[in-house]
């Protein structure tokens, strides 16, 4: 049987039918259309999957679609601004190599958001285990915490 | 994954007249859906969804207890200024409960009825000797089973676990809330285990120690082992040891010994018996010493997990 639920993604309103077994990734990707958010284990344990949702980070491979009607989805679509300017955590992941095959990238994001979002000026301790349920099969990990670093930096000035 | 029909519950009575029929509860997700999509266990084939509940949302102090309910987050239980200052093992647990996104989702109900023996809040739970209230749709009380209410009972943590993943409670009943009872002046506590990683990770060993002091004497203890046998549990004799000595290096070997004496682990991929009763000493040692000298004022961080990956001051590996 299929349910109506309204998934609110990036600020825009999607209705959508669906299953209830339906995890919240897949139907991100399938109805809604967005890509972005990816699925590396299937398992809750690698973070490519990584969306916000009422503002905290949850893995969405692991969380049910109708379990997100009418609440706010953030992807990684959503992090740069309306005219396509990138987000600053964007740009200095960009800037100091935080981004190899890119595939974990945008739970990095996402986790490192919600990260400053509630900690503007995090030690690089806390960035690591912040960042610690997001795995980076290229190991590029040095350069991901410097972006965070300098991202930081950049929303503090 | 299966799950054919669902509803969002409005209220707690509507989730128990769903549960009453055949459906199942879901909060967070993070064991249900997991266990689903990596074909350990089906979504069961009706679901109700407590989520967006706000009468089993948060925790509060009730004089000295503290009652968390049915859908607090390992995150709000991390975010407790109780929590951390009285009941210290329990947030050393909830700290340490997958990653940032599992705890913001993960809920000490669904944590509790999941009942692995690998979770890590049973153990603190326990050893704090509290009691969860299970709440049924208005049915006739099952024979033996006494309520304090219609459709209500009260349960020990302890007498909930009924081994790997299965609890003692009725498939229609709910778990509402847990209250954990204060502790005596000059209690410590702490919950360490055995990781791989810091984050992403289930105890491969895990133990509670919650000792209370007394004119530099041990006056109570309670040690639980977890990841050690097939539900979490206290161990008499490891408290035996450690009650009436000064909890110093020499008693807290000793209880951890008799602690790890009293394991019957399994080997699995993470972790062979041998080794995992080889590791009971060390971690319940280093639970017991934390323990102690937090019952004697001294702070140790929370989690104390990562801070013991090194040596622990006075107990060194």
């Amino acid at each position: 049987m299929r349910y109506e639920a309204t998934l609110n993604v990036n600020g825009n309103a999607y209705p959508v039918e669906i299953e209830p077994g339906r995890n919240l990734l897949s139907v991100l990707r399938g109805e809604v259309g967005l890509t972005g958010a990816k699925e590396g284990c299937d398992d809750s344990e690698c973070g490519a999957c990584m969306v916000l949702l009422d503002g905290q980070p949850v893995n969405s491979c692991s969380y049910l679609a109708l379990q997100a009607d009418g609440r706010e989805i953030v992807t990684i679509e959503g992090l740069a601004g309306a005219d396509g300017e990138l987000h600053p955590l964007q740009r200095t992941f960009l800037d100091q190599g935080g981004v190899q095959c890119g595939f974990c990238t945008p739970g990095m994001l996402i986790s490192a958001k919600a990260l400053l979002d509630r900690n503007p000026q995090p030690d690089e301790e806390e960035i690591r285990l912040a960042l610690s349920g997001n795995l980076c099969r290229c190991t590029g990990y040095s350069g991901i915490v410097r972006a965070v670093q300098e991202a930081a930096q950049e929303l503090a000035r | 994954m299966s799950a054919d029909t669902y509803t969002a519950a409005a209220s707690v009575e509507e989730a128990l007249q769903a549960m009453a029929s055949g459906a199942r509860p879901i909060a967070g997700g993070t064991d249900l859906v997991v266990a689903a999509r990596g074909g350990k266990s089906p979504l069961p084939g009706s679901l109700v969804a407590i989520h967006g509940l706000a009468e089993l949302r948060g925790i509060e102090e009730d004089g000295d207890d503290l009652v968390l309910r049915a859908l607090a987050t390992h995150a709000d239980i991390v975010a407790s200024a109780a929590a951390c200052e009285r009941f210290t093992a329990l947030a050393d647990a909830s700290a340490i409960v997958g990653s940032h996104a599992t705890r913001n989702a993960g809920t000490i109900g669904g944590n509790l009825m999941n009942a692995s023996p690998a979770m890590e809040t049973g153990g603190p739970l326990i050893c704090f000797d509290a009691t969860v209230t299970l709440q049924a749709a208005q049915l006739p009380a099952p024979a033996g089973r006494p309520r304090t209410g219609s459709g209500t009972r009260e349960l020990r943590v302890a007498e909930l676990f009924a081994g790997p993943g299965a609890t003692t409670a009725d498939a229609g009943e709910l778990l509402t809330s847990v209250r954990v009872p204060a502790p005596a002046p000059g209690t410590g506590s702490c919950y360490a285990r055995l990781e791989y990683r810091r984050q992403m990770e289930i105890a491969i060993v895990g133990a509670t120690a919650v000792v209370t002091l007394d004119g530099g004497q041990v006056s109570d203890a309670r040690i639980a082992i977890t990841a050690l046998a097939p539900t979490i549990r206290r161990v008499a004799e490891a408290e035996a040891v450690l009650v009436g000595s000064d909890g110093g290096e020499a008693a807290a070997r000793a209880a951890a010994d008799a602690a790890a004496a009293a394991s019957q682990p399994i080997s699995d991929v993470r972790g062979s018996a041998d080794y995992r009763r080889a590791m009971a000493a060390v971690i319940a040692r280093r639970a017991i010493v934390v323990a102690v000298a937090r019952a004697g004022g001294q702070q140790f961080p929370i989690p104390a997990s990562p801070a013991l990956h090194g040596a622990v001051e006075g107990g060194a590996a």
